[in-house]
Formats: C-alpha cells, structure tokens, sequence
C-alpha cells in the first residue's frame, strides 16, 4: 500500500478512535450531571435518608464521608510523611530499601476490597471496634498509605540536591536540612498530592462496606460530644459513606426513589472531585508563588 | 584539657536531632511494612483455612464448577466449593476489558500526544485526569442505569453478564490506561521523531514503526496496571454482572467474579465456618493474583531498561 494513503488511513482512524472516546467520556459526565444536577437542593443536600419512601436525602452520608476523609487523612499524612521522608532522605540503595519499596508498591496494588476484608477481620472484629468511623478510618488511611507515600516521595525528590549541600554547608544536620529546607520547598507538591489523593479517598466504597459499615443511624447535630453515640463526632458509631450510600441502594433495590437519589449522589461526588482536582492544581500554584521569590 | 575532649566527643545537638528524625521517619516506614505482613499473614492464614482445617482439596477448589458451600455432595461428603466460575468470570471481564480498552487507549493516547497535541492537552487531558478520579460506584451506577437495561433490550434476558460487567470495566479503566499510555508516549525521545521524519517516513511510519515500539514496555505496563485494577474491582462489577455463581456459558447469561462473591456473602456468614473460610480463600486468590500483576509490570520494566 502507498505510504501516503496508509498515513491518511491510520490518521482518520485515529481520529475516529480519540472522538469515540471522547464521546464516551464527555456522554458519561453529561449523563451524570444531567440526571443528577436537578435533583440537588438544599433538603436533599441535608436530610437523612429513608429507605422505603421517595424524597429522602443524603445529609448524615455526605457529612460522614467528609468526616472518615478528614480522620483518614489525619492518620496517613504524618505516617506517609515520615515514611516519603526516610525513602528519599535517608535510605540507602540496598536490598532492604528494594524490599521496601516493593511493599509499599503491592499494598498499592491491593484491591481495595481486601483492604476492607484486613479491616473488616482486625479491627471489626479481632479489636472489638464493630462497624465504625473508627475502623473505616484506619482502613481507608491502610488504602492510602501507599498512595500518598509515593505523591510524597516524588515531590522531595524534585527539591535540587544543591538545596540540601546548602543546607549542610550551612552546618544543619540533614533532619534539620529536611525540616527547614526541604519540606518548605517541597510544600506546593506536597498539598497537590494530598488533595488529589483525598479525591480519591472521598469516593472508596469496597474498603468501607465491612468497615464503616452500611447503616448510617441518625444523627444529633446539636451534640458535639465524641463520647456520646449520637453524636457527629463519635468514632464508634456506624457510618455509611456517600459512595456506599449509592452502592448499597442500588443492590437492595427498596428505595421508591433510589435511580434519583443515586444519580444526585453521584453528581455530588463528581463534583467533590472535581472541586479537589481543580483546587488541588490552583492550590499547588498559589503556594509555589507564596513560598518561592518566583 | 579534659573539658575539651568532652566537648569534642559528646554528641552534638544536631546529631541528637538527627538521630531522632531518622528513627521517626525510620519508625513509620516500618509501620507500612509492618501492615503489608500483616495483611498478607491474616488473609492467608484465613484463606489457607478451607485446605488445612476444612481439608478441601486444592484442585477441587481451583478446579470445580459447582459452587454452594452450605450444600454437601452426597458423593464426596465435601461441600461444593468449586471456585471455578468466579475465577472465570474475573478473568473473563479483566481479559475482555484490556483488548477492548487498550487499541482505545493507544488510539486516544496517540491523538493527545502526536496528532493534535493542542486539543489533547485542553480538552482531553483535564477530562481523562478527571475521569481516573471518578469513583468506581459511579461507573457502578451508570452501568446499572445504561448497560444493564440496553443489554435487555438488545440481546434480551436479564442484562445482567459478562458483557455488561466487561462494559463497565471497559470504561473505568481507559481513563487510566490511556493516562499512563501519554506518560509513555510523551517520554519517547523528540530526536526519535525527528530522525524518522527526517528521513523521508510519513507521520504513521514514524508512530508505527518509531514510536510505538519504543514505547512498548511503557503502554505493556499500562495495560497490566488496567487489568490489575479490573481484576480487583468489586462494586462496579458487582452492581452490573448478575451475581450466580454459575460457571459462565454466555457473555449475556448472570454470572459472578472473585470480588462479587466476596462482597456478597462476607457479611452473611459467621466467621470461622466453612463457608466463611471458602471466602477467604477467594480473598487469597484475589492478593496473589496482585502479587503476579505485580510481578508482570517488574518484568516488562527490567526488560525495557535493557533494550
């Protein structure tokens, strides 16, 4: 075949592949928005569910799933942190670090529903802990951990060595070269990351469902005690996330409204993961021009 | 005198500090390693259950195709716990969904990065990078509301299958393949393009004959890391691909994966029973089959760094 004809052939090919795609891609968004967007107020934003009539709402999912992302993160960061830190500050190559490096590269392969499992059969039951904020929160910083650790690891590693030699020549010890020079210059990357993965952590449901659990109990918004079960705040209680809340109706099949709830659900956690995409770049560049001269 | 040699040979303020920042960072990496054992010991002191305390025979697992643990075989005197039709049916959906995703992910990858490099970066890039983010309920979701209901109406029965479940995957994991197939692409050296067009090819002369072989191992990864996520994913599968544990005779007739059965009867069966420790045991197999992905992606990797 002529070359020329051959070259016109693979480029509409090409273009009819990337505008399929395209179509798939952009068709999906639509839909969820479409079906989802015009089911959102106010009422559905904060009250609670109900399962066998319509018109329910999505309030305790949506405020629970903030608060298992915020314990989670609260309990990866500074693990992820230390951990990045001593790969790329400290470790050697040898061996060992390979091994390491090998580990942290299998959890992250892990399917997330064995995470769960691991949670389900430690924490739920071999800790007494029962479905709770508690539980899922420490599966779900499990589920992270490798992630961020890596986000982490690449952002010290792009601060120049010469950062580190001005550190030393300046006498400070390499942990005080990490503290007070690497870590600042390294900060824009860092939260990128940790923003990027907390899209990531809001919409897992496989690592909750044995975790958290699938039952979002009713809550007092008036009681900010974490000791007492009813309250927001309270580790121990059950907790059905927002991504849960939608598998779980969906497979029960009860709820009247469930097609309508599920899609404004989704168009939420879209859209929650639009906002943390779409901040996590602008927050990255904000810091960068706060904290550099540039 | 001797205060000086004192001096000299106490520790120094900084060495103490950095002493204690080592073991601190040294501290929680031991703790991610520490969790990776131990979810290996767990799930495999679980798993290995069904063969050591229930005395279930390896190959009767792995090999056969009725699967009902609470029901004994009157022949045997075994419950049937034939792992076969999950085991098919995640592979069946992981297989399926990588062709079908990869020639798109290639095709789309190949649009963003040598064809139209301006659209691809605004227009595609920020959806593809979104899309990567979107949790797998959602794809759940719409393969409930869209694949499952268009299946009924075109090949009839349920909806629910092979297919359907194959669809779903098809779709969450071409957003991931193609980012990672752009990574590739995009670290294929420029004097690679320039040399093949310098000498006379046209532009897909030097993309088939340059650049997709230089980027082979890279877009190999790719698809291994796509089917790493799609052998693993549970609820997008679960929601859209019938749930029987059946062995698979069609793409369009129910049928169940390893993650689908695990999701399903976790919960509903008490802890340390047979049926139990059969699901563990699918849990195993499920860890195991990340440690061979795993393994693929290394070999592809030490093989491009020879070349």
């Amino acid at each position: 075949m002529n070359a020329k004809l051959a070259d016109k052939i693979a480029t509409t090919v090409i273009y009819v592949i990337a505008g399929m795609v395209a179509l798939v891609l952009f068709s999906m968004l639509g839909f969820i928005l479409v079906q989802g967007l015009p089911h959102l107020s106010w009422h559905f934003l904060t009250s609670p569910a109900l399962s066998f009539e319509a018109g329910g709402g999505i309030g305790i999912q949506l405020f629970n799933s903030f608060y298992l992302l915020v314990l989670a993160m609260v309990i990866s960061f500074p693990i992820a942190l230390g951990a990045a830190i001593y790969l790329n500050e400290y470790a050697k190559k040898s061996v060992w670090t390979n091994i390491i490096r090998t580990a942290i590269e299998i959890l992250s392969s892990l399917p997330s529903v064995v995470v769960g499992l691991f949670g389900f059969l430690l924490f739920v039951v071999q800790f007494k802990f029962g479905f709770s904020i508690l539980s899922g929160a420490i599966a779900l910083s499990i589920f992270n951990l490798p992630l961020l650790t890596r986000s982490i690891e690449t952002s010290l590693a792009q601060i120049p060595y010469l950062q580190r030699e001005a550190g030393a020549a300046l006498g400070l010890s390499r942990w005080e070269t990490v503290l007070h020079v690497v870590l600042p210059a390294a900060v824009p990357s860092i939260v990128t990351g940790v923003v990027l993965s907390a899209g990531r952590v809001f919409g897992e449901a496989a690592a909750l469902i044995f975790t958290a659990g699938q039952s979002a109990p009713a809550l007092n918004f008036m009681d900010w005690n974490p000791f007492n079960i009813s309250s927001p705040l309270s580790p121990m209680r059950p907790a059905e996330t927002l991504a849960v809340h939608i598998w779980k109706i969906n497979s029960e099949g009860i709820m009247p409204d469930l097609n309508l709830v599920s899609a404004g659900a989704s168009a939420v956690l879209i859209i929650v993961v639009l906002i943390f995409n779409f901040s996590a770049r602008k927050l990255g560049m904000k810091l960068f021009k706060k904290l550099t001269s540039s | 005198m001797d205060s000086i040699t004192e001096k000299i040979k106490r520790q120094s303020e900084s060495t103490r500090k950095d002493r204690f920042g080592r073991t601190l960072s040294w501290t929680a990496l031991t703790f991610i390693v520490l969790v990776v054992a131990l979810i290996f010991a767990f799930v495999l002191s679980r798993g290995l259950n069904t063969f050591i305390a229930n005395k279930v025979s390896v190959t009767d697992f792995l090999f056969g195709t009725t699967w009902n643990p609470s029901v004994v075989n009157p022949k045997t005197h075994q419950p049937f716990v034939g792992a076969l039709p999950m085991i098919m049916g995640s592979f069946l959906v992981t297989f399926l969904s990588a062709i079908v995703a990869t020639p798109f992910a290639i095709g789309t990858a190949l649009f963003m990065t040598e064809i139209a490099k301006k659209r691809g970066a605004k227009i595609m890039q920020p959806i593809v990078e979104l899309l990567v983010g979107i949790p797998s309920v959602v794809y759940g979701f719409i393969g409930l509301t869209v694949i499952v209901p268009f299946m009924r109406g075109v090949v009839g029965g349920s909806g629910f299958g092979i297919l359907s479940g194959t669809i779903v995957l098809f779709v969450m994991i071409l957003p991931t393949v193609t980012s990672m197939t752009v990574d590739t692409l995009k670290s294929v050296p420029r004097h690679y393009r320039e040399s093949a067009l310098a000498i006379g090819a046209t532009r897909w002369q030097m993309i088939y004959k340059v650049i997709l072989r230089a980027a082979t191992p890279g877009i190999l990864t790719a698809v291994v890391f796509g089917m790493a996520r799609a052998f693993g994913e549970a609820l997008a599968v679960q929601m859209v691909i019938g749930n029987a544990a059946l062995m698979p005779t069609g793409l369009t007739t129910p049928a169940s994966t390893l993650t689908s059965v695990l999701t399903m009867g976790i919960g509903n069966t008490v802890m340390g029973s047979l049926q139990n420790n059969v699901l563990w045991t699918l849990a195993m197999i499920l860890l195991l089959m990340s440690l061979v992905f795993n393994l693929i992606i290394r070999m592809i990797g030490s093989k491009g760094e020879l070349k």
